[in-house]
C-alpha cells in the first residue's frame, strides 16, 4: 500500500479549513463555506468506505500502516487501521457531513469559522482512531479540545461560557496523568509505539500505576460517574451540530481508548481493576437513568441517556469476554447514530420553537407526522428495540456480562427498563398529548435537508438492526485477537 | 597568544556601544540613525557569533575565566536575537510616547553585551561584572518613560531589590572563594567536596540571587509590579532576554562548579521550580492588566525551565534551553499582539480591552488564539512540546511528584489563558484599534505565530541543535 490513504483521511478536512480560511466571511447563509465544507467532508467519507471495502477483514494486524520518523530517536509518526478502528473512522466520516448540512438552521453568524472548526474537529478525530503510537494518539486526543472548546464557546447557549471551561477544564486535567503515563512507558519500555508495546508487553509492576494514569483520562472522556457532570452542560449549551460531533464521536474517543490501550498495554492491570469498572459501570447506568427520569430539558435528557449508555459500553469492554467487546463497539457505533439522530431531532424543534424544555411541546404528532415517526424510530433504537442497532449492542454486551458475572448483568438490565422508561416518556410527553401550546399549530414539518439527514441516520440504524453482520465481521478477528493476546498475557503472568 | 577571534562579538558590541555614544552626542537629532545602526550592529554581531564560535566545542579564554562551548553560542545567539526584535517593534511605541531617544538602544546593546558576558562567564568575578552591567541597563530601562510614575517606581524597586540580591549573590560568591580558594569555575568544581557543610550556605546565597534573576517563587516579588510599570517594550525585553542569560548562568553554576554538591542544591531547584509553576499558576488568576498577567505566567514558565535544570543530567539541561528557545518565541508573539492594542496614540493593556476582539481583527485574535493555547501547552502547538521535553526529562529521573504538580498546574494555568480566549471571542465587541502597524511588527507576530503552530512538522530541528549541548 503506497498511497498513505490513512494520512490523506487525517489532512484533508485540514486542506479544507485551510480552503474556508482564505474564502470570505459573509453574514447570513454562507453557501460557498458550505459547498466547500460539505465537498470536502464527503470526499472523505468516501475515501473511508474505499478504506472499508480494500480492508481485509480475515487480518488481525493492523493495515494501512504508515510508519515515518518524526522526532529522531523517540517519535515515529505511525498510523494503521484494525478492525475496531476502522468502524469508528467511517462513522467520524459519516457524521461529520450530516452535521454540516444541519448547520444551516442552528449556526446564525460566523458560518465559515465554525465549518473551519468542525473541520479541524474532523481531523482530529480520524487521528485519535487511527493513531499507533501513544505520543501521536495523546497529540490528536487533546488538540480536539482546541474546536471543541470554540464550537461551545462561541456558538452555544446561555450559559455556554461556564459549560466551555468546564469541558475544557475536566478533560485537560483528566488528560495530563495519561501524559505522565506515556513518558513513563517510554522510560521503562523504550518505545511508544503501540504495536511493539503490545509484543514487548509492559511489567506487571507498573500495570496498576498506569492503568489508572490512563482510567483518569478515558474515565473523564468517556464519561464515567462520577465524573461526567461536564456532559450534560456541554451537551446542553453547544449548538446542534456540536452536541451532535460530541456524543457520536468525541466521546467514543475513550472507549476506543480503553480497548485498544487499556486492555491491549495493560492487561493484567484490567482484570484487577474490572471491578471497579464494574461498579462504576453499574452506578452509571442506573443512576443516570434516573437523573434522565426527571429532566425537564430535552438536551440534558439526552445527555444523561449517553452517559448510561457509554456505562454500558464500559461494562461490555471490561468484561473481557468475546460478546461483551463486540458489544461494547456495535454499541458505540450505534450510540453513535443514534444520539446524533436525538440531539438532530431536538434540534429541528429548537430551531422552530426555541426551547428545549419538554414542557413547551406535547401534541406534536397532529401537526408534524413526519417528525415524529422518526423520532420514534430513534426513541426506540436508544432503548435498544430489537431490530435496531441499539439492541444488538445492548444485547451482546449483557450476554458477555452474564458469562462473567451474574449479579451485574442483572442490574445493568434493570438499566435497560429504566432506559426505556425515560426515553418514552420523553416521547409521550413532547408528542403525544394534547396540543396546548398555540405555538405549536404554526410548526412546520421536516424540511428536505432536515428529512436527508434524518433519514440517512435512521437507514443503518434499521439495517445494522437487522443485519449486523458487515459490523460484526469487521471487528470479530481483530477481537479475538485482543482476547487470545489478553488470555496470554494473563496465563503467562 | 588567545584565540580573540572567539570574542570578537563581544569586542564588536562593546565598540558599537561607544560608538553611537559618540554619534548621539555630536550629531543632533540621532535617534533613527542611532536606531538603525545598533540594529546592523546586532545582526552583524550576530553573524560573528555563529560564523567563529557556534562550530567551537569547548575553548576557554584568559586564563579559562571565559569559556565558550555550544551552549554559551547559542544562548547569545537568542540573546542577540531577541535583543534585536525587542528594539526592532519599539519604534513605534517609543514614538507615541515621545521617548525614541538614543539612550534605548544604547542600553539594550550594554545589556546585551552584559548578558553575552554572563552567558560565557567562567569566573565568579566575570560572571559578577556581565551581571552588572546588564542589571545596570536594566534599571535605566525599566524607568525609560521617566515621566510616569509607575515607569519610575518599577525602576526603582528594581533596583532595590535587584540590588539586595546583587549582596547576596556576592556574599555567596566570597563564601565559596572561601572554601575553595579560587574564583575559577573549574577549579572551584575540583576542590568542593559535599563535606563541607558551611560550604552549602554560600551555595545557597548564590542561588537565591539567581532565582531572584530569573523571578522565581519566592523571589519573584519585583516581578508583577516591574513588569507592569515599565514600558511594554522594555517589559518585552524583561520577560525574553534577560531570562536566557539568567538561565545559562544557572546552568552553568549548578552543573560547572557544582556539580559534586547535586544532593546539596537538588531539593533546592525542585522546590523552587514547584513553587514557581504553582504561584504563577494561581495568582495570575485574578488579574485585569495583561503586563502583570504575562508576569505571574512568566513566573510560571521559569518553573517549568527550573524543573528541566533539576533533573541533573544532560536531557534535562537541553529540555530547559528547549523550552526557553519556545518561550522566546511564544513571549515575542504575545507582546507584538500587546503592542497592537494600540488606537489614536493610547495603548491598552487591561484584559477586558481585549473584548470581543475576534470580531473587529479575527486574524490579530486567531494569533493571540494560537498564541495564548501554545502558553497553555495544548498539543499540537509548540507550547506542548515544550513542557514535553521537559516532562520526558523529568521522568527520566523518576521525579514523579515534581513531574505530576508541574502537569497539575498547567491545568490551572490553561483556566487563565482560556480566560482571555473566553474574552476574546465570546464576549461583546468594543471599538476597533488602529490598523496601521510598523511592518516589522506584523512581520514579528506573523513568523512566530507560523513558528508556533507549524513547530510539530518539524521538530527534530530544534533538538539536533540543542542536542551539542553537554555540560555534564
Amino acid at each position: 500500500m503506497n498511497f498513505p490513504i490513512l494520512s490523506s483521511l487525517i489532512l484533508l478536512p485540514i486542506v479544507g479549513a485551510l480552503f474556508l480560511f482564505f474564502t470570505k466571511d459573509k453574514d447570513g447563509n454562507n453557501l460557498t463555506a458550505k459547498y466547500v465544507a460539505l465537498f470536502t467532508t464527503v470526499v472523505n467519507f468516501l475515501i473511508s468506505i474505499y478504506l472499508w471495502i480494500s480492508f481485509d477483514q480475515s487480518m488481525s494486524t493492523f493495515q494501512f500502516v504508515e510508519d515515518r520518523t518524526w522526532i529522531e530517536g523517540f517519535i515515529n509518526y505511525k498510523v494503521g487501521v484494525d478492525g475496531i478502528s476502522i468502524l469508528f473512522i467511517i462513522l467520524t466520516t459519516f457524521i461529520t457531513p450530516l452535521c454540516i448540512i444541519s448547520v444551516n438552521n442552528s449556526v446564525k453568524n460566523r458560518l465559515r469559522d465554525f465549518l473551519i472548526a468542525i473541520l479541524i474537529m474532523e481531523s482530529f478525530m480520524i487521528g485519535v482512531f487511527c493513531a499507533l503510537d501513544l505520543v501521536v494518539f495523546y497529540l490528536f486526543f487533546e488538540a480536539g479540545l482546541i474546536p471543541m472548546f470554540l464550537i461551545i464557546g462561541i456558538w452555544g447557549g446561555a450559559r455556554r461560557v461556564y459549560s466551555a471551561f468546564k469541558f475544557f477544564l475536566y478533560t485537560l486535567l483528566g488528560s495530563v496523568l495519561m501524559l505522565v503515563a506515556i513518558i513513563s512507558i517510554y522510560w521503562i519500555t523504550g518505545t511508544t509505539d503501540v504495536v511493539q508495546l503490545y509484543e514487548i508487553g509492559i511489567d506487571v509492576k507498573y500495570q496498576n500505576l498506569l492503568w489508572l494514569a490512563f482510567f483518569s483520562s478515558f474515565a473523564v472522556k468517556t464519561p464515567m460517574w462520577p465524573v461526567h457532570t461536564w456532559l450534560p452542560d456541554a451537551h446542553v449549551e453547544a449548538p446542534t451540530a456540536g452536541s451532535v460531533l460530541l456524543a457520536a464521536i468525541l466521546l467514543k474517543m475513550a472507549g476506543y481508548g480503553f480497548i485498544r490501550f487499556s486492555l491491549g498495554l495493560f492487561p493484567v492491570a484490567s482484570e484487577v481493576f474490572t471491578p471497579l469498572i464494574y461498579t462504576l459501570s453499574v452506578i452509571a447506568i442506573i443512576f443516570t437513568s434516573l437523573i434522565a427520569l426527571i429532566q425537564e430539558d430535552m438536551k440534558k435528557l439526552i445527555a444523561y441517556s449517553s452517559v448510561a449508555h457509554m456505562g454500558f459500553v464500559t461494562l461490555g469492554i471490561f468484561t473481557l469476554q468475546q460478546q461483551g467487546i463486540e458489544g461494547s463497539i456495535i454499541q458505540m457505533i450505534s450510540h453513535g447514530l443514534v444520539s446524533a439522530a436525538l440531539f438532530l431531532t431536538v434540534g429541528v424543534v429548537y430551531d422552530r420553537m426555541h426551547s428545549r424544555l419538554i414542557s413547551t411541546y406535547g401534541g406534536l404528532v397532529s401537526v408534524i407526522p413526519k417528525y415524529s415517526i422518526l423520532f420514534m424510530l430513534f426513541a426506540l433504537a436508544s432503548l435498544g428495540l430489537p431490530g435496531t442497532s441499539g439492541f444488538i449492542g445492548e444485547f451482546l454486551i449483557l450476554m458477555g456480562a452474564f458469562k462473567d458475572n451474574f449479579l451485574v448483568a442483572v442490574i445493568a438490565s434493570i438499566g435497560v427498563i429504566l432506559g426505556a422508561a425515560y426515553m418514552l416518556w420523553l416521547y409521550k410527553r413532547v408528542v403525544f398529548g394534547k396540543l396546548l401550546n398555540e405555538d405549536l399549530k404554526k410548526i412546520l414539518d421536516l424540511n428536505r435537508s432536515e428529512y436527508f439527514i434524518l433519514s440517512c441516520l435512521a437507514a443503518p440504524i434499521l439495517f445494522f438492526g437487522f443485519y449486523p453482520d458487515p459490523l460484526i465481521n469487521t471487528i470479530e478477528v481483530s477481537v479475538t485477537d485482543l482476547i487470545n493476546m489478553h488470555n496470554t498475557n494473563i496465563a503467562s503472568k | 597568544m588567545e584565540n580573540l577571534n572567539l570574542i570578537l562579538p563581544e569586542i564588536f558590541i562593546s565598540l558599537s556601544i561607544m560608538f553611537l555614544l559618540i554619534l548621539g552626542v555630536f550629531k543632533n537629532d540621532s535617534s533613527k540613525i542611532t536606531f538603525n545602526l545598533s540594529l546592523i550592529a546586532i545582526l552583524i554581531t550576530t553573524i560573528i557569533t555563529f560564523n567563529e564560535t557556534f562550530s567551537v566545542t569547548r575553548e576557554t579564554l584568559f586564563n579559562e575565566s571565559v569559556v565558550l562551548d555550544s551552549m554559551s553560542s547559542l544562548m547569545k545567539i537568542i540573546t542577540l536575537i531577541g535583543g534585536f526584535l525587542v528594539l526592532v517593534i519599539s519604534s513605534t511605541y517609543l514614538k507615541t510616547f515621545k521617548i525614541y531617544n538614543i539612550e534605548y538602544p544604547v542600553l539594550i546593546l550594554s545589556s546585551i553585551l552584559g548578558m553575552m558576558v554572563m552567558i560565557s562567564s567562567n569566573d565568579l568575578i566575570v560572571f559578577y561584572m556581565g551581571l552588572e552591567l546588564q542589571s545596570l541597563a536594566l534599571y535605566v530601562l525599566a524607568t525609560y518613560k521617566r515621566d510616569q510614575l509607575k515607569s519610575s517606581e518599577a525602576g526603582l524597586k528594581y533596583f532595590v531589590l535587584s540590588a539586595l540580591s546583587s549582596g547576596l549573590l556576592l556574599y555567596g560568591c566570597s563564601l565559596v572563594y572561601g572554601f575553595s580558594g579560587s574564583t575559577n569555575f573549574d577549579i572551584i568544581s575540583n576542590q568542593l567536596n559535599s563535606e563541607e557543610y558551611v560550604l552549602t550556605f554560600g551555595i545557597v546565597f548564590i542561588l537565591v540571587g539567581l532565582a531572584f534573576k530569573i523571578s522565581a517563587v519566592p523571589f519573584h516579588m519585583w516581578a508583577p509590579d516591574v513588569y507592569e510599570g515599565s514600558p511594554t517594550t522594555v517589559t518585552l525585553f524583561f520577560t525574553i532576554v534577560p531570562k536566557v542569560a539568567a538561565l545559562t548562568v544557572f546552568i552553568r553554576f549548578l552543573y560547572v562548579p557544582f556539580l559534586n554538591l547535586i544532593d546539596q542544591w537538588q531539593m533546592i531547584i525542585v522546590f523552587l521550580s514547584i513553587a514557581s509553576m504553582v504561584f504563577g499558576a494561581v495568582a495570575a488568576i485574578g488579574q485585569t492588566n495583561i503586563k502583570r498577567l504575562i508576569a505571574y505566567s512568566s513566573i510560571g514558565h521559569v518553573g517549568y525551565t527550573l524543573a528541566g535544570l533539576a533533573t541533573a543530567s544532560n536531557e534535562g539541561i537541553q529540555s530547559s534551553i528547549i523550552y526557553i528557545s519556545i518561550y522566546v518565541v511564544m513571549n515575542l508573539a504575545l507582546f507584538s499582539c500587546l503592542l497592537m492594542l494600540r488606537r489614536k496614540d493610547q495603548y491598552y493593556e487591561n484584559i477586558d480591552d481585549l473584548s470581543g476582539l475576534s470580531k473587529n481583527h479575527p486574524l490579530l485574535s486567531l494569533c493571540l488564539l494560537v498564541i495564548l493555547f501554545s502558553l497553555a501547552g495544548i498539543p499540537p502547538l509548540a507550547g506542548f512540546f515544550a513542557k514535553f521535553y521537559v516532562f520526558k526529562a523529568v521522568l527520566e529521573q523518576s521525579m514523579y511528584f515534581l513531574a505530576i504538580v508541574g502537569l497539575l498546574s498547567t491545568v490551572v494555568a490553561a483556566f487563565y489563558y482560556l480566560r482571555i480566549i473566553k474574552i476574546m471571542y465570546f464576549d461583546k465587541e468594543k471599538d476597533k484599534y488602529d490598523n496601521d502597524h510598523s511592518l516589522w511588527l506584523k512581520l514579528s507576530l506573523t513568523v512566530s505565530t507560523i513558528l508556533i503552530l507549524l513547530y510539530f512538522i518539524f521538530p527534530s530541528q530544534l533538538i539536533e541543535v540543542v542536542s551539542r549541548i553537554n555540560i555534564i
